[in-house]
């Protein structure tokens, strides 16, 4: 292989590996909860939890929400390691969750989710929802 | 002339209709709500299949009362809210399937519940209903998408993926209602 080519090929290299270590990006991330929209919402429960407050927050901890047996008992504590892992395969973490949702496969897509999620709380919704509990 | 724009709703829910095709192809009822061999031979389908008919049919009673939101809202006008009736109709069909086809794999049917919390507050306009319903539609879309791959039974992931066909169509005429580029792009995540 001449050095030319090693060059292209470094390059090339280098350009897929940049995109993995960008920030996470929280207004992607936004883009990327579209997907959970079905089921989801910040600041009240439909067929899956509210996220307002996730971060820090005990799966299964929701009250009034009807959780599976599964993540009831998970003892899982949400924070960018747990979700990470979660949101590559739910039901391989958790098997017996109610959220039968194959995952979010790119690693980027999930950083940026991760990070929208995290910064959810300054939100009006959220913000509204945290003044109601109080 | 588009559907959206003709006078009359129910010619126009006729032209839409007949154009689009709109209806839970007979193959997926068959698979779905009328295979009485899938039943026989629910070794196929397993406790994992049934949770995620289950968590489907959820979120397809839920979007049955948010098009109910949006009629009784009188935000809507003749043609959209014929629109919005057909989508229902639809979401109607979908529960209907997923939950006889939970009965008939040994499983118990979540109901509806009897309220559903909407952003009420923020649907001021037709569009703002269009947006909410779009936004319903698109999540939708992903939730099937991600729930096929996790069927033991491939009829199931097929019929599955015949809902999420017609879930894409609401979301893209919804788009088009909107003013915005129907179809924003070649794959769906």
């Amino acid at each position: 292989m001449t050095m030319r080519w090693l060059l292209v090929a470094g390059a090339l290299a280098l350009g897929a590996i940049a995109p993995a270590g960008a920030a996470p990006d929280a207004a992607r991330g936004e883009q990327v909860y579209t997907r959970c929209l079905a089921c989801h919402a910040l600041a009240f429960d439909r067929v899956g939890p509210h996220h307002c407050g996730l971060f820090g927050r005990v799966a299964g901890s929701v009250p009034e929400f009807s959780y599976s047996p599964a993540m009831k008992n998970s003892r899982i504590t949400w924070n960018d390691k747990t979700l990470d892992r979660f949101l590559t395969k739910p039901l391989k973490m958790v098997p017996g969750s109610a959220m039968t949702y194959d995952g979010v496969s790119e690693p980027k897509d999930r950083a940026d989710l991760i990070a929208y999620l995290k910064h959810v709380d300054a939100t009006a919704e959220c913000r509204k929802l945290a003044a109601v509990k109080q | 002339m588009s559907f959206f724009q003709m006078p009359n709703p129910i010619v126009a829910r006729r032209l839409f209709l007949g154009q689009s095709g709109l209806v839970l192809s007979g193959a997926a009822v068959a698979l779905l709500a009328g295979n009485e061999a899938l039943a026989a031979k629910s070794g196929g389908a397993n406790t994992k299949d049934v949770q995620i008919l289950n968590t489907a049919l959820g979120a397809e009673l839920e979007a049955i009362a948010a098009y109910q939101l949006g009629a009784e809202s009188k935000l809507l006008q003749p043609p959209v809210l014929d629109l919005a009736l057909t989508f229902q109709g639809h979401h109607k069909a979908h529960a209907d399937v997923l939950a006889s086809t939970v009965e008939k794999l040994g499983g118990k049917p979540v109901l509806a519940k009897t309220a559903y919390n909407f952003p009420v507050d923020q649907l001021k306009s037709q569009a703002d209903v269009l947006k909410f319903a779009a936004k319903l539609e698109q999540g939708a879309v992903s939730a099937y998408l991600g729930a096929v791959p996790l069927f033991g039974n491939r009829d199931l992931a097929k019929a599955a993926a015949s809902i999420l066909g017609d879930e894409a169509m609401h979301w893209a005429i919804l788009r088009q209602a909107l003013g915005e580029v129907p179809v924003p792009a070649a794959f769906m995540a």
